[in-house]
């Protein structure tokens, strides 16, 4: 079984970032770019499903700029086998993600997919949910473990009440949650390898997808500023500034 | 112009995030119908049919439904959305789990996480863990929002309950069954809806240590939550963490202990009218939005809290 896993590159999550001076975008030049934390666990419990023989070949795909075969090289240092590029020079929307990926699968014909749950930048926690819609695959989203028998995927979610267990048919889409794996460090010379193992760029528009922008973002502020407070000396004093002077307990 | 709000609940309560998510509904519209999708719901579909706002309540009751698993409910979603402009549906797990995938189905690019309403195409979000708020603006035909249950107050009661109409069809995808459910149950307020929360980190150093805050909690009425990492580290379960990927909150009272202040929790509490930090290193960042730092071991600070209160 082939797995596809989608990587996405975003600014590193020790990165805190502002609003342009202009106020319609987020600066991030010449900030630090990693693997979306979330993709990074995708990779590695596809990585680990392989080296369990579970699995035959783990393909990374990104949706991007030149700049994600960086993301993309590292990917294949932790241990994926080759690599995919669909190339744009645009800021793709979900919707439009979840199009080129979907074109992907078309080609690749993978027995499971793994995306993030979320990306770090957007933190729209959508496109796995929306390519499991396009392609009529069951999804497994926010997955703490993943389990493959009997053709078919047991998924344990992370749900606000607790836990629950699904039991998908393959092939399937499954999004990580942050406790399904600690994903491994590259070695040297793994890294070295990697630069050797096959990377495939295609055109976005090769595959003929309407990726026209429907949400627009118009203005980027910075949240509301708290105000710094004070230090108390212990908790009879902090007891007695809840309840007199912020009055929140009685 | 009218909304459809998809009901979360268990089949016997309509969840507190239901009610948030009507009140952001009646900001874009008096035209409000709510959806309950589920199997014997009627306590649900009767509950919803009270919330100030609601002018229909349309019940799917299915054995099908019975675990609400996306691959069906989208189906059927599908069809109803037809009738309205906005489907809205709570930011929590049920609502990011379902209104992408459903939006997928009629070629819409779904909004997540709305903190307000501007006008009728107009909504803020939070991005980058909330270190920036992004206006956006869509013109689509349809659009489907999730909304941030924090940032809005929950909707309260109407005097004459809405009409509730049944509907029998019956959608069962053989792509996803249900296997289990481990659902963590708690006489202490739910972490969405809590008023006061205490929250625990690293700090706390133990699983059990965790029960000398529930004391506390109980104390307060108080909901517990966590950091990531205390989550990760097995004090507690996955539900009670707060933060970026987690639950996001706003009580009046919010008190950190033993919790650093990663901006990826910040993301989930930053928004709470008051802030307490316990935590003994007096460099730690959680101090920087705190209205109230104890710098102090929070062993001691637990015990003496106790106390007083
Ligand atoms: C993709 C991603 C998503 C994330 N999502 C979340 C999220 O949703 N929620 C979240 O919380 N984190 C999240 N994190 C993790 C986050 O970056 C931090 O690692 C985490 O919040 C740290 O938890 P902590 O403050 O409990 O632990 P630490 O940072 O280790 O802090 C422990 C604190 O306890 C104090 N302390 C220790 N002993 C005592 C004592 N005896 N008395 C008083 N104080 C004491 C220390 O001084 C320290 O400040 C995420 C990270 C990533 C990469
Ligand atoms: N440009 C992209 N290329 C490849 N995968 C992506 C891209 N954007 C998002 N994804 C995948 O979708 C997941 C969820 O992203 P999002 O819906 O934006 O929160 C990410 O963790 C990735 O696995």
């Amino acid at each position: 079984m082939k797995i596809l896993v989608a990587i996405k590159r975003v600014v590193d999550y020790n990165v805190k970032v502002r609003p342009t001076s202009d106020g319609k975008s987020v600066d991030i030049a010449n900030t630090k770019k990693s693997i979306n934390p979330f993709c990074e666990i995708a990779v590695e419990e596809a990585i680990r499903l392989k080296e369990a023989e579970l699995a035959t070949e783990v393909v990374v795909v990104s949706v991007g700029p030149d700049a994600v075969q960086e993301q993309l090289r590292t990917a294949m240092a932790l241990g994926a086998d080759r690599a995919i590029q669909v190339k744009t020079e645009a800021d793709l929307e979900p919707l439009a993600i979840g199009k080129a990926l979907k074109a992907v699968i078309e080609r690749e014909d993978p027995g499971l997919v793994m995306l993030g749950k979320q990306s770090i930048d957007g933190d729209n926690n959508q496109t796995g949910q929306i390519l499991a819609a396009l392609t009529n695959m069951p999804q497994g989203t926010f997955a703490s473990h993943v389990a493959i028998a009997d053709k078919r995927v047991v998924v344990t979610r992370e749900v606000d009440g607790g836990l629950q267990t699904l039991s998908l048919s393959l092939p399937a889409i499954i999004t990580t949650d942050l406790r399904l794996n600690e994903p491994r460090y590259a070695s040297l010379p793994n890294i070295m390898k990697a630069k050797r193992k096959p990377l495939f760029v295609i055109d976005l528009n090769e595959f003929g997808i309407d990726s026209e922008p429907r949400v627009v973002t118009t203005a980027v502020e910075s949240p509301a500023q708290r105000q710094p407070g004070i230090k108390v000396a212990n908790a009879a004093e902090l007891v007695d500034k809840l309840k007199n002077e912020a009055k929140v307990i009685t | 112009m009218s909304i459809l709000v998809i009901a979360e609940h268990d089949n016997l309560t309509l969840k507190d995030s239901t009610l948030n998510t009507i009140t952001a509904a009646s900001q874009l519209s008096d035209d409000v119908d709510i959806v309950v999708i589920g199997y014997q719901c009627d306590k649900v579909a009767a509950a919803a049919a009270k919330v100030a706002g609601i002018a229909n309540v349309l019940v799917f009751d299915q054995e099908a439904y019975q675990y609400q698993l996306a691959e069906n409910l989208s189906s059927l979603l599908k069809d109803i959305a037809l009738e309205y402009r906005y489907i809205l549906a709570p930011a929590t797990t049920f609502g990011k789990n379902l209104l992408p995938r459903t939006a997928a189905l009629f070629d819409c690019q779904p909004i997540s996480d709305v903190i307000e309403i501007v006008d009728a195409n107009t909504f803020k979000r939070p991005i980058y863990a909330g270190n920036a708020i992004a206006t956006v603006i869509s013109e689509q035909s349809k659009l489907c929002l999730t909304i941030r249950c924090a940032a809005f107050e929950a909707a309260g009661l109407q005097s004459t309950a809405a009409p509730i109409q049944h509907y029998a069809t019956d959608i069962s995808s053989t792509l996803s069954h249900f296997v289990s459910a481990d659902i963590a149950t708690s006489d202490r307020p739910d972490l969405l809806s809590a008023n006061v929360i205490i929250a625990g980190g690293r700090g706390m150093q133990s699983a059990d240590s965790f029960t000398l805050l529930n004391n506390l909690a109980d104390k307060l009425g108080a909901a517990v939550g966590a950091s990531r990492a205390a989550v990760d580290a097995g004090y507690v379960p996955n539900d009670m963490q707060i933060g970026q990927t987690g639950k996001i909150v706003a009580p009046d009272l919010y008190i950190a202990v033993g919790i650093s202040g990663a901006i990826q929790h910040l993301a989930g509490m930053q928004d709470s009218k008051v802030i307490v930090a316990i935590n003994k290193d007096e460099d730690a960042p959680i101090f920087q939005v705190a209205d109230y730092g104890l710098v102090d071991d929070l062993f001691t600070a637990i015990q003496e809290l106790g106390e007083l209160l």
